[in-house]
């Protein structure tokens, strides 16, 4: 029978299913950070059991670390704390961390950091307690994002429970624009189907626009997937995918590679492979897009007007949008264009790679950052960090008046004291426009890495194309 | 885990689309290293002032909710990050159960593991029992798991969906994890099979 990509992974990890029970899937990559981890090694201790396969479990600091000067002592109490128990966690149960003490080189977002080390490969399960798992769905993998309590199931069993989800095809078509991204894809994706359309969905993206596409691009593509709702997005690996993991550390070698890359190009979904749902976004058509709301799924066209809630027939869409407008003291049919920013942030695990770095730069090179604005480029990890100071980009940050940091999530989560002040606008890079997510009282626009590095030019929300045409 | 009691409680309304686990409990809690003591934060921006007052109008924060253990809210409750504070919050400030038109699906796990009980009801019960809480605050409504009902004062009953392997697990107080440790045979063989 037809099998899509998912069913292919999906089906080679059962290790077990019982009549009415979730299946037990195997993991075969474990990815933990500080934030969701603590509880679930109590739980480890409780049993008296140690992690299972601490050979597939990998660790970060990325979500309270700073991102000034690591020789210096953390001064927030809770979050050094939580450092100090992650590392110790990690040595008692022989997990490598990426850390400061160890493995600094390679610390960063765990998301970024994955496929950076050649961890993430095709047709894997990877699992982390964080919803952006999903990013590693750009190589073909099928990556959950999970809770405490499951990160203590996986710690314990290399095995988590899982029902089923259905398959949904968001097909891409096209080719992009000029000034258009592969943020404003998925952001695209997002406004147009809501942050609940994923809900108990899987979604492959495919279409050609996809296929043209680097890993980067992909990976902002999947990264988002959470925001739509979604339980892991996936991208079939092709060329792109095998010529980016080769020769990395953990990537197979030899002999192992050649039969690992005879198996992951069996993965890609068949031709007359059945989805459950079919989504569709036409790339031809697609501008920059931005957000002007309190979810992910409150995005437009950066050119347009924010939507009146009197034209919107369904009462709780109407109260939520006016409430969102209230949050962000915002108008309704206002254009954000011009619309003042105090803060720009670029960096997380969406828009943080070298790709992301190199477009940013290329901007802001000659040009300065508007008077009264704050601009944090945090880079996704160190050896990002390391390319981009190789390549010249720190200097063009830092001669255009942006702060240049060390990695992490940084302003994306604000738990480090990256953040905006209340009442502030902030541009960002990152993926969650909550209310008080990058502060208390902050106020988040989402959009691409050159919509944020334009509007750092002008002070206000700008389209970048006005100033690279 | 204790097993699940059948709930017979007053309700607390929180009419509000898309309520994110960042509303849920803000990021700067998560720095927590134990599941305790979530529940006074829980809703923190919405519930206190910036000087930590609480603000007097917001339900949580009206003495007549308290102990109430049913949350009613509006739709695709729990969406966004994958943090288990919140239901940890949740459950830490007394609810066990939340009922909704739908869940984001991460969240539903996670409350699921928890002892906190997600309630699917369809759009128009839905709204009833806004309108009902509306006219009556004071309305109690009971909800049975073994029957998969939730009963309305006037001794409606509606039925609401839960996959059956969650249902005995919550019902018996069955560890998963501990389920899971249990199938360590199959696991080597897979692993063996897999090396
Ligand atoms: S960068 Fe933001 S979204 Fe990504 S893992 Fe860190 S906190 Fe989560």
């Amino acid at each position: 029978m037809a099998k899509t990509l998912f069913e292919n992974i999906w089906d080679a990890h059962v290790v077990a299913q019982e009549p009415e029970s979730p299946a037990v899937l195997y993991i075969d990559l474990h990815l933990i950070h500080e934030v969701t981890s603590p509880q679930a090694f109590d739980g480890l201790r409780k049993r008296g059991i140690k992690v299972r396969r601490p050979d597939r479990t990998f660790g970060t600091l990325d979500h309270g670390i700073p991102t000034t000067d690591r020789s210096l002592p953390i001064v927030d109490e809770l979050a050094a704390r939580q450092i100090t128990i992650m590392e110790r966690n990690c040595a008692e149960n022989g997990i490598q961390l990426y850390g400061i003490k160890t493995g600094a080189d390679k610390q960063g977002i765990v998301h970024v950091i994955g496929p950076e080390l050649g961890l993430t490969q095709p047709g894997m399960t990877i699992v982390c307690g964080d919803s952006h798992t999903a990013t590693h769905g750009a190589f073909g993998s099928l990556g959950f994002g999970i809770g405490t309590s499951e990160v203590e199931m996986v710690l314990s069993t290399q095995c988590l429970l899982q029902r089923k989800p259905k398959t949904c095809n968001v097909r891409i078509d096209g080719a992009l624009k000029k000034g258009v991204t592969a943020k404003d894809i998925i952001l695209g994706i997002i406004a147009k189907y809501g942050v609940g359309g994923g809900t108990g969905l899987v979604y492959e993206y495919t279409g050609t626009a996809i296929r043209t596409m680097t890993m980067e691009e992909r990976m902002t593509v999947c990264n988002m997937s959470i925001e739509g709702g979604s339980r892991a997005g996936l991208i079939a690996p092709d060329e792109t995918t095998f010529n980016f993991v080769a020769g990395r550390e953990f990537a197979p070698k030899g002999a192992e590679w050649d039969k690992k890359l005879a198996w992951w190009k069996t993965l890609p979904s068949d031709a007359e492979a059945q989805y459950d749902v079919t989504y569709s976004l036409d790339a031809d058509a697609l501008e920059p897009m931005i957000t002007y709301g309190t979810n992910p799924g409150m995005g437009m066209n950066i050119t347009e007007r924010i939507p009146d809630p009197d034209k919107i027939a369904d009462l709780s869409q109407r109260k939520a949008l006016e409430k969102a407008l209230s949050y962000m003291g915002l108008q309704p049919n206002q254009q954000l264009l011009g619309h003042k920013v105090d803060m720009v942030f670029i960096g997380s695990c969406t828009n943080s790679r070298i790709s992301d770095l190199r477009e940013a730069a290329a901007l802001l090179k000659g040009r300065k950052v508007a008077e009264g604005v704050r601009v944090l480029v945090v880079p996704g990890s160190t050896p990002i960090k390391k390319q981009a100071e190789a390549e010249g980009l720190d200097q063009i940050f830092r001669a255009a008046g942006a702060e240049w940091r060390e990695a992490g999530c940084s302003a994306c989560i604000a738990m480090n004291g990256d953040q905006l002040e209340p009442g502030q606008y902030g541009i960002s890079t990152s993926n969650r426009n909550f209310e008080g997510r990058q502060g208390k009282g902050g106020r988040t626009f989402l959009a691409s890495p050159l919509t944020a590095a334009a509007s750092a030019v002008t002070g206000v929300v700008t389209d970048a194309r006005v100033l690279t045409n | 885990m204790s097993k699940f009691p059948t709930i017979s409680s007053k309700v607390i309304a929180l009419n509000a689309e898309n309520v994110d686990t960042d509303q849920i409990i803000p990021a700067r809690f998560l720095k927590v290293t134990d599941k305790l003591g979530l529940g006074e934060q829980l809703f923190c921006d919405w519930r206190y002032n910036s000087d930590g007052s609480p603000k007097p109008d917001f339900m949580l924060n009206k003495p007549e909710m308290k102990g109430r253990q049913v949350l009613l809210a509006g739709d695709n409750f729990g969406c966004g990050s994958s943090r288990e504070h919140a239901p940890w919050a949740l459950v830490g400030y007394g609810f066990r159960a939340v009922i909704s038109t739908s869940f984001a699906d991460i969240f539903k796990n996670n409350s699921l593991k928890n002892g906190l009980l997600p309630v699917i009801i369809d759009k128009e019960t839905h709204a009833q029992l806004f309108s009902l809480i509306e006219e009556d605050p004071n309305t109690s409504l009971s909800i049975d798991l073994a029957a998969q009902t939730l009963t309305l004062p006037d001794g409606r009953a509606v039925n609401f969906p839960i996959d059956s392997f969650s249902k005995t697990c919550l019902l018996n107080g069955v560890d998963e994890i501990g389920y899971v440790l249990g199938m360590h045979e199959q696991i080597e063989a897979y692993e063996a099979a897999h090396a």
